[in-house]
């Protein structure tokens, strides 16, 4: 991708009442790369990810987009007007742990919907789009079904082709395999290695230490609210040396290995 | 003894009354839902003093019977100087009655969506209009269908009350039956196969447009 953007977070504070969910998070992710967010549950790693794309308002702090503010005119400025936010999370796609395809559309209508709504193309344009895209997470032959008769995978795929029919620079991805039975997280990991083969700049969510130590470039580990770390796959997942991160690993494998 | 003919020369006279019974009902769910509509936009409103008013109305109108309202409505249009026929007062009372029960309804037929649907629609960037007339209320509405039926269904019933003003309808028109045949029970029987009629239909329409807008 020529065009994918970078994120730059800096010092970014977030409070849902007296909890502080977000403690001044700096966090650079290079455009064309894949970033990974791991932590344990409740450590903030959703409500960084959602901040991104300004769907969590941030308290201070900043999160510039190809060097663009995102929510705000200035730092500790007045809130962005919501077209100029509008468009700005036009070239942000979001995938959630839940797909949250809406359910009275069919695969194409769900794909086709930002296209014609927000992209604002003639019909024909729009589902020849949709449909490209539900070609490319192989769902071609799915497109007339409703979410209600797709596996979650499908789901899943569906959700992905909703947000690269936009055309985005960047994607953020929210544990979107965790709702999965285990038989489905491969396709749906394996239509993300291939967006992150083509150089997009994705940022992920996940507990698939298998996607973060082989298509990650980078990989923080958040804690309580606080990045603790932000290195190589290698460094944090088989070397680390912060002993949250060691511990998080220890339960992680103990819950994975019998 | 009960009498066959009795019962079923009730029918011709009360069938005739049922126009009026589905005039106030039928009236009164398309008032109401427009209504409805309204007091339910300024129950969500990001406005304090419209959702205060949406408050007030819904349960001024929920905690008040119908039948006092009617009453209320009845005598009170005279004394702010506005005459209209009984059964206008009646539709409209019977209309902003329903209107309280069904932007609850629609309330929580919204409320009931998952936040995720509304995310990801912001998310792709849609604006506020698109977000509401393509993703929340196509599904409220679908949603809602069930209630709005089971709604019309007590509306039905319920419009039996207009009779206290003076509107011929099955009910009164019972009465009056009733009163010169001297065969009450023939005649309410009848009355009551009407009303389940009516409603059995309602009941099927339910049925058969929430198996038509299911997804
Ligand atoms: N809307 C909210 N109101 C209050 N507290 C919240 C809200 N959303 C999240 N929190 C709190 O903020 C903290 C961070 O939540 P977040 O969802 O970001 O964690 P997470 O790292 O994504 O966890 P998980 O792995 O379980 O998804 C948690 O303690 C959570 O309880
Ligand atoms: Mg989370």
């Amino acid at each position: 991708m020529a065009d994918a953007s970078s994120v730059e977070i800096r010092g970014v504070d977030k409070f849902y009442g007296s909890f502080q969910a977000l403690s001044a998070i700096d966090l650079s992710v290079p455009p064309g790369k894949v970033t990974c967010l791991i932590g344990p549950s409740g450590s903030g790693k959703s409500t960084l990810l959602r901040c991104i794309n300004f769907l969590e308002v941030y308290d201070s702090g900043e999160i510039r987009i190809d060097g663009r503010m995102i929510g705000y005119d200035a730092p500790g400025g007045r809130r962005m007007s919501g077209g100029a936010l509008r468009r700005m999370r036009q070239s942000i796609g979001m995938v959630f742990q839940q797909f949250n395809l809406w359910p009275h559309m069919t695969a194409r209508e769900n794909v086709a919907e930002g296209l014609l709504r927000v992209r604002r193309l003639r019909r024909a344009e729009a589902m020849a789009r949709a449909e490209a895209a539900l070609e490319k997470v192989g769902l071609g032959d799915r497109m007339d079904n409703h979410p209600a008769r797709l596996s979650g995978g499908q789901q899943q795929r569906v959700a992905i082709a909703r947000a690269i029919a936009m055309e985005p620079r960047l994607m953020l991805f929210d544990e979107p395999t965790s709702a999965l039975d285990p038989e489905l997280v491969g396709e749906v990991l394996g239509v993300m290695k291939t967006l992150a083969g083509e150089g997009m700049t994705m940022v992920v969510v996940t507990h698939e230490m298998g996607f973060a130590a082989h298509v990650a470039d980078r990989v923080a580990f958040m804690d309580r609210g606080e990045l603790v770390a932000v290195d190589t796959p290698e460094a944090i997942l088989t070397r680390p040396e912060d002993p949250r991160i060691q511990s998080f690993l220890r339960t992680f494998h103990e819950r994975n290995s019998f | 003894m009960f009498s066959i003919q009795a019962f079923l020369d009730s029918f011709g006279p009360l069938l005739w009354a049922a126009r009026y019974t589905l005039l106030v009902s039928g009236l009164g769910i398309a008032l109401g839902l427009v209504l409805g509509a309204l007091v339910c936009a300024a129950a969500l409103s990001r406005w304090r003093a419209a959702r205060f008013v949406a408050a007030l109305w819904v349960s001024f109108l929920r905690g008040v019977p119908l039948l006092v309202q009617l009453l209320l409505m009845y005598y009170l249009l005279p004394v702010i100087g506005i005459n209209v026929p009984a059964i206008v007062a009646a539709v409209v009372t019977v209309g902003i009655c329903a209107s309280a029960y069904i932007s609850e309804i629609w309330r929580g037929a919204i409320g009931a969506l998952p936040p995720g649907q509304s995310e990801a629609a912001v998310a792709v960037g849609m604006n506020n209009r698109d977000l509401w007339t393509r993703i929340i209320l196509p599904q409220a509405v679908v949603m809602s269908l069930p209630a709005l039926v089971n709604e019309l269904i007590l509306l039905v019933k319920a419009s039996s009350l207009v009779s206290l003003v003076g509107i011929m309808e099955v009910t009164r028109a019972s009465q009056a039956q009733a009163a010169t045949t001297f065969r009450p029970l023939e005649v309410y029987i009848a009355a009551a196969c009407i009303y389940l009629l009516i409603n059995l239909c309602l009941a099927g329409l339910g049925r058969y447009l929430e198996h038509r807008m299911a997804v």
